[in-house]
Formats: structure tokens, sequence, C-alpha cells
């Protein structure tokens, strides 16, 4: 009855926003397997073709298969933002945890450095980024995880700051524990759900962000493509209603905002 | 039992099978109280006793026509005063609340509103009813505030609620009850939070305020002591079911039922150390510490202090008490010998060895013999660890043998069984997470374990059963403890020594045989006084003794005895030089400037 009754409680809560996260992760890596054409192949004779059976969201301006080179920018797009979102989360929550225990110096440097980090608009940095070191896709990781490193720093410390004062904590430090033990033994374990929707979350700024400088042409580059780059190439057949720019568009949306309402939905629950 | 004879008029406050309901989130409902009923006569005070979660809170707040969130009334009816409590609408309830029923809140200081002064609060309930005009409420609540023995009756009003005491705060909170001068009082645990020496000042006060008044009154308590000097008559409740109903004299002297027996039996005071420590070098020699905050002043003192030049050897195997109010020092001084507090001045030796004033910079083998247990078991389990976890972990720390039977060894130590080892601290009992937490401490293998009020939060009977486990970890692993307490029972049945500390000051350091004679420092004999007897006339002895006092208080003297404001036999040397320490014919040493003849 007792263990029944957390479980019971605890799994509807994080089944929606884990399965979501689940099923873009298997298309992303699944994707460019089961698509129909090669992505850089011309295969049809008419450009911004609607939707037929031949193919499935028709043909874009140079008469590729649409669903393919939709497979396979989203499958980028998801990837990229993915890895650059566990480095952020992991350096930073790292960061705020130690910032939270240690405090004095330590706490004053870390933060003075991360608002100052933060300060900086997110696309600004991104662009001065691409424009330092060239648009590849180590540069694009590297640049959104140190974007999106102060904010998860920011929350984590915030909610170590309450454990820290906790007496396990300071039982722990009298025992002469290390620092590398009591933040990720002692305080992460108390934290795991709120700092797993804050990933949640700067994973969908981190797509927004990639988009967004795709869409700029400053970020993945040719033959490469991601959803921002394939909207912003596809954007002339906007006047002819095709499917090639308003499908790569939709699945932005509904890969951010479908997170984001899954994530509130567990937040409101709560 | 007592039956009402046939003439008599029909009870105030009727209950009948009343059922409680309540759930978790969105788990399903369990009852929390069932079929309750009893019955209250006009002028009569009820008590409900129980542990927590017995459900005497909920029974209390049902009668006011209220169920807590997640809560609901599911049965039963509830007659107060000729109203039927379960069918009233919004407006009748409002009316009923403040005119019919009150109730006074265990913890005062957080029922006001911080930033209204006290008197606005006091006379609120009045006006909102529309009782009486303002200049009336007033001078009503100025003659409570009298009857409640508060200083300056006329001015306390402008306070707000941060410039007055706990005790003050909570007499103010039953003069805001009693202004609309309701039929039905209902008082929850409502000096719980205070210590001895207030507790009985807010009891006397009550006391008065009862005979005077005239209310019929419901008192929810866990402290025996306390049902003896307040009721007639009292329900005592386990798990929602009322286990036995009778006088007052009755339950506390010739209980019927098991649970009652085993309550009274774990209020009794009794002595559980039988066997003294045998005289040994001090295992800590605590010299002249000295604790404070707020910057040094030229002579290289703290500007405030909290700890002034307290010594204290603990002997090897023996139980050293240290006892005090709130504020004296004494979780300071545990936090300091800890090495989690800094103190500017002295120095300890533990084992021979000087102990340093920082955790970080004592030799491992210090830390592991020297073990603290908080107060809060709650705070010190981490609750994302199992409980086999959180001991493997001191064990591997330590480098002790950490396999399963290890760990159920030392469940078996705390009397713990070993299918709690998976378990999470929120799947245990208060009594079972405290007994964990010695656990976690013992684990270490400690030479001397600091217990900072380490029954405070738990019932009588658990806290009857965490001392008695104390004594018998003594025996078997020969331990030393420092036991920090506010309650002179569970210090007397299981200490050697004993030191009272008052602001800062160890004010008397005795045996514990030697507390039973006298002399005393006057504090000392104030804290023996205060705490609360199982007899029922005791509070009216020491309310005849004494009448109603008003509290003596004002600020202590730069340099002199800082119990000085307080003291009843305080002379003109008080305010001016430090008391002296001098020892009693009875082994005590006592620091004040009377002799041992005046004090005895």
């Amino acid at each position: 009855m007792m263990l029944s009754r957390p479980l019971h409680r605890l799994l509807p809560l994080r089944q929606t926003p884990v399965l979501l996260a689940l099923f873009w992760l298997l298309l992303a890596v699944t994707g460019p397997l089961i698509a129909p054409c090669p992505p850089g192949e011309v295969v049809s004779s008419t450009v911004f073709a609607p939707i037929s059976s031949t193919h499935l969201l028709g043909t874009d301006y140079l008469g590729r298969d649409v669903l393919s080179r939709l497979l396979f920018g989203t499958s980028s797009t998801v990837l990229l933002c993915a890895v650059a979102t566990v480095m952020a989360c992991s350096a930073g929550t790292f960061l705020g945890i130690m910032a939270a225990l240690k405090q004095g110096l330590t706490d004053t440097l870390l933060s003075r450095f991360m608002d100052g980090v933060i300060s900086i608009p997110s696309l600004l940095s991104g662009l001065v980024a691409v424009a330092t070191f060239g648009s590849s896709v180590p540069v694009l990781v590297l640049a959104m995880a140190c974007i999106y490193m102060p904010g998860s720093y920011r929350t984590s410390r915030m909610l170590a700051l309450s454990i820290v004062r906790k007496d396990f904590i300071l039982s722990a430090r009298m025992r002469g524990e290390k620092t590398g033990y009591l933040v990720l033994r002692e305080i992460l374990p108390n934290m795991t759900g709120p700092v797993l929707a804050d990933v949640g979350l700067r994973f969908i700024y981190a797509v927004r962000l990639l988009s967004n400088l795709s869409f700029l042409g400053v970020g993945l580059q040719p033959p490469q493509t991601d959803l921002g780059s394939l909207t912003r190439e596809n954007l002339l057949g906007l006047v002819y209603g095709a499917p090639a720019v308003i499908a790569p568009a939709l699945t932005i949306a509904i890969l951010t905002v479908g997170l984001n309402l899954a994530l509130d939905g567990k937040g409101q629950r709560q | 039992m007592s039956l009402l004879p046939p003439t008599a008029p029909p009870p105030l406050i009727s209950v009948q099978n009343l059922s409680l309901t309540g759930h978790r989130g969105r788990g399903p409902e369990t009852p929390i109280v069932t079929n309750v009923s009893f019955n209250v006569a006009e002028g009569e005070m009820l008590a409900l006793i129980g542990e927590s979660g017995s459900g005497k809170t909920s029974i209390a707040l049902a009668l006011t026509g209220y169920a807590r969130q997640g809560c609901r009334i599911s049965g039963g009816t509830l007659r107060v005063a000729g109203h039927d409590v379960l069918h009233m609408n919004a407006r009748e309830l409002h009316a009923f609340r403040g005119m019919t029923i009150a109730y006074i809140a265990q913890n005062a200081g957080a029922a006001f509103n911080p930033a209204l002064p006290l008197m606005e609060q006091v006379i609120e309930p009045a006006l909102v009813h529309h009782i009486m005009p303002r200049k009336e409420a007033v001078e009503q609540a100025i003659a409570l505030f009298e009857l409640m023995a508060l200083p300056s009756p006329h001015t306390i009003g402008a306070r707000y609620p941060h410039e007055c005491s706990g005790g003050q705060l909570q007499r103010i909170m039953a003069a805001m009850a009693l202004i609309t001068e309701p039929e039905v009082v209902i008082f929850d645990e409502p000096t719980t939070a205070l210590d001895v020496t207030t507790q009985i000042e807010v009891l006397e006060a009550f006391r008065l305020a009862m005979r005077q008044c005239g209310f019929t009154g419901v008192y929810v308590t866990h402290d025996l002591a306390i049902v003896a000097q307040m009721a007639d008559r009292a329900v005592v409740l386990k798990n929602g079911t009322v286990q036995e109903e009778g006088s007052t004299g009755q339950i506390l002297t010739a209980p019927t039922q098991p649970y009652t027996q085993a309550l009274v039996a774990a209020s009794e005071p009794h002595t559980r150390n039988h066997d003294p420590a045998p005289a040994s070098a001090p295992l800590l020699d605590v010299r002249d510490i000295l604790v404070g905050y707020g910057g040094t002043t030229p002579e290289g003192r703290p500007v405030h202090t909290i700890l002034n030049q307290v010594s204290l050897p603990v002997l090897a195997g023996e139980t050293m008490g240290i006892i005090g109010e709130s504020g004296c020092g004494k979780s300071t001084l545990i936090r300091a010998i800890a090495g989690i507090q800094p103190w500017s001045a002295g120095s300890m030796m533990f084992e021979g060895q000087p102990l340093a004033a920082d955790i970080n910079l004592r030799s491992p083998q210090q830390r592991q013999h020297l073990q603290l247990v908080a107060q809060n078991a709650d705070l010190v389990l981490n609750p994302a660890m199992t409980v086999q976890a959180t001991l493997r972990r001191v064990l591997t720390f330590y480098g002790e043998d950490a396999s399963d039977n290890a760990i159920r060894h030392i469940l078996d130590m705390v009397r713990l069984p070993a299918a709690l080892a998976s378990r999470l601290p929120t799947q245990l009992s208060g009594g079972q997470k405290q007994r964990v937490n010695l656990a976690r401490a013992l684990a270490a293998r400690p030479r001397l374990v600091l217990c900072d009020e380490i029954t405070a939060a738990l019932d009588t009977v658990v806290a009857a059963a965490i001392l008695d486990l104390m004594m018998e970890l003594k025996r078997e692993l020969s331990l030393s403890w420092l036991f920090v307490t506010h309650d002179l029972h569970a210090l007397r049945s299981v200490c050697d020594h004993v030191a009272v500390l008052y602001a800062g000051h160890c004010v008397e350091f005795s045996t514990i045989t030697a507390l039973q004679t006298a002399p005393h420092h006057p504090y000392a004999r104030k804290l023996e006084a205060s705490v609360p007897e199982m007899r029922p006339d005791w509070l009216d002895n020491i309310l005849r003794q004494h009448g109603l006092k008003q509290d003596k208080s004002g600020p202590a003297p730069a340099s002199g005895c800082s119990y000085m404001p307080r003291c009843p036999v305080a002379a003109a040397t008080c305010a001016l030089t430090p008391p002296p320490v001098w020892q009693a014919p009875s082994g005590a040493f006592i620091a004040c400037h009377r002799t041992a003849q005046e004090l005895s």
C-alpha cells in the first residue's frame, strides 16, 4: 500500500513528456533510414508540387522529395539540440549545485559570470559565434551549450540552495564527504523532477535558436539540412501554398509547443 | 463514565458518530476519524488527548465547521450551543465562528499578521461581527490583557507581533478569542511550543480566564500533566477512534484501556539510568567557551555573546544533560562542540587531544568518534536515499564492514526490523526516523554522541521508547551522551550530570542526585517548579501560593548576573559584579551572589 501509492501517483505525470521526448528521439534516429528518397536527389520536374501519392508532402523548389528532406532535417535539428542541451544542462546543473554548496567567493564569481553570459541575447551570441568560428556542427552545438548553460545554472542553484540548508547535507559535510559526492549523490537525486523539466525547456529554446540561425542562413550549411533551413529555402513556395514550406514550419511548431504543453501539464497536475 | 442525571440540561456540545475522511493528492480517501461521539456540558472543559495523527486537531476543527484541505466531514452530527454545525450555510457559519465558538491555535507567532499592531487584530472579531463599537472593544481588550496578566496592558496593544514574546502572543491570542465572549473556546495545544517557565504563566492566565468568563472549552493536547490541570473530563483518541472517556481523575489514576495505561506510564517520571557512570578522566573537556556574533569590541570580545565562558567536562561512559529555555545557547554549545559553530575564545579537549573549532581541521578519527544527532529527523535523512543506502555510506566512509549483515546488526541495535532497510524516509513513522537518525550516528562507532532535543518532536510514548533505547545503548556500547533538552523529566531520567544554562551562562552544574537536594540557583528552582505535575491541584497550589504574577523582565545588566531582572532574590550587588561560583554541600556548583544558606 505504502509503495504502490507514490508510484501510482508519479507514473501518469512522468509519462507524457517522457514519451513525447522518446518519440522525437526515435524519429531522429530512424528518420534517415526510412526516408523514401536520398535527400539531395532531384526526383521530379515539377517544383513546389502539391501532396500526391508518389511524393507524400510534394516537392521543393528544385523538385526534391519534401518528406525525405523533412525526415533528414528533423533528425539533425533534434539530435544537435539534444546534444547541446545535455551539455548545457549537465555543466549548468553541476556548477549550480556546487555554487550553492560552496557559497562565498565561488558562488559570487560563478554567478556574476553566468549573469554576464545570460545578459547577451541568445540569437546575438549565436550570430557572433558563427561569425567568429564559421558555421559548422561542432561550433553550433558548443555555442548553444554555452548560451543555455547559465539558465540551467540559475535554476539548479536556486533548487540546491534550499537543499543545502537541510541537516543531511550538514551531516555529510561533517563526515568529510567530497564535493563531487555531495553534488551527485546527496543533492541531485532530491531535485530530479524540476531539473528534468528544465532540461525540456532548454531543449525547446535550443530548437528555436537553431531554427532561427538556419532560417537566417548562418546555421547548418547545404548539403546538410535542418528544419530552419528547409523553411527558408522553400520560402518562395508560400505564394503557391506549397507543403514544402508549411511542413517544416509546422514540424518546428509541433515539436516545441507540444513539448512545452506536456511539461506545463506535468507542472499543473503536481 | 459519568451518566447525566435525567434533569440535567442538554450538553452544550454534542458530537455523535463523527467521521472524517481525507486523501493525499489524487489518492483514495482514507478515514481520519471514525465514529467519534462525546458530549460536553455547559461550563465544562473537555480534553482531547492523543498523539500526532490521532485526529484530535481534526475533531477540534470540525467543531467549528471546518475541515482542512483535502479532508471532509463524511458523517455524523455536530451540535454546538444549539447550532447544527454541519447544516449551516456560509453566512451562518461566519456568524457562528466569531460569536459562538473561538479557536486558539498552537503557534500564536505564526497566527498574527506581522504588519498590523496587535490591538487592531485583537478587536477585529468584535468589529467584524458588529458586536460593539470600536471604543468599547478597545476597553474590553485592555480588560482582557489585564486578566491575562500581560505587562503594561494599556500600551501593549500598540506593539507589533515581533515585539512580544511567544508566551505573551499566546495570551494575546486568547484575548482575541475571548473578546466576542464566545460560548465555546477551543484550545489547540496552546502551550506546546513554549518553554516550561513561560508555559506556566500562560496556563495560569487561561485558568483565571476560565473562572472569570465561564466558557465551555475543548482542550487539545498530548501532555497529560496539562490535562490534569485544565480539564474536567478527557477523551483519549488513537488513530481516529475513542479509546477511553472519563473524568480526568479516572483517566490519569485508573485508566482501563491498555493504550491509556501506556500513555500514563510514559508520562510518569521514572529513572532509566540505573548504573551511574564510573568516575573517569573527561572524554570531552570544554573550557571557557565564548561564542558571539556582531563584530568584536576593543577588548576582543564579541559584541553580542551567545555563550559566555561555559566550561563542561563530559566523562567517559556518562550521560551529560544540558537544560535551559529557548535562546539560552544550548544548541549553540552543541554546534560548537560538533565543529559547525566557530568560537572566539576557549578550548576543547577530546580524547586527550585538542579539538579544532572548524570541523575541516579535525582529524578523521575525531570526526568519527564525535557524532551529532539533530533534532528534526525529517531534515537529517536524505529523502532520496533508502535507510540502507544512508547507513552503508557511513560504514564505507569510515572503512567499516558495509555488508547487509552489518546493516542488519545496526538496525537491530536501534530495535528496527531489517525489513525497513529498503524503505525511504518518507515511508517511516516519526519514531522510526529518529531511530534511523540514531543508527546513522552509531554506524560510525562513536565515543560521544551529541543529541540536540532528539525527543522534542516526538509523542510521549515514542519519546519514552527513544530514551529507553539511549540508556540500553549506553550500557551495550559504553557510549557517552551529551543530551540537550528543555524537558526536565527526560533529563532526570537519563542523565548523570546536569548543566543548567541561562542566557549563555552555566548557572548550575551538578550530579543528578544533587539536583534533588537544595540549595539551587534561583533559575534552576524556577525551572523545576514550572514543570507541570500530574496532580490535579498542582496549578491551583501555585496560584494560591503567589497569585498571578506579571512577567518580570528587563534588560540584563551589562556586568553582573544575567538572571537578575527575573530573579526573586536579587540584591543590589547582582547588577554590578558577575556572580561567583561556589560549591554547595550537595556537590553542585552554583553561580550566584547568594550563599548556600540563603538559597536553601
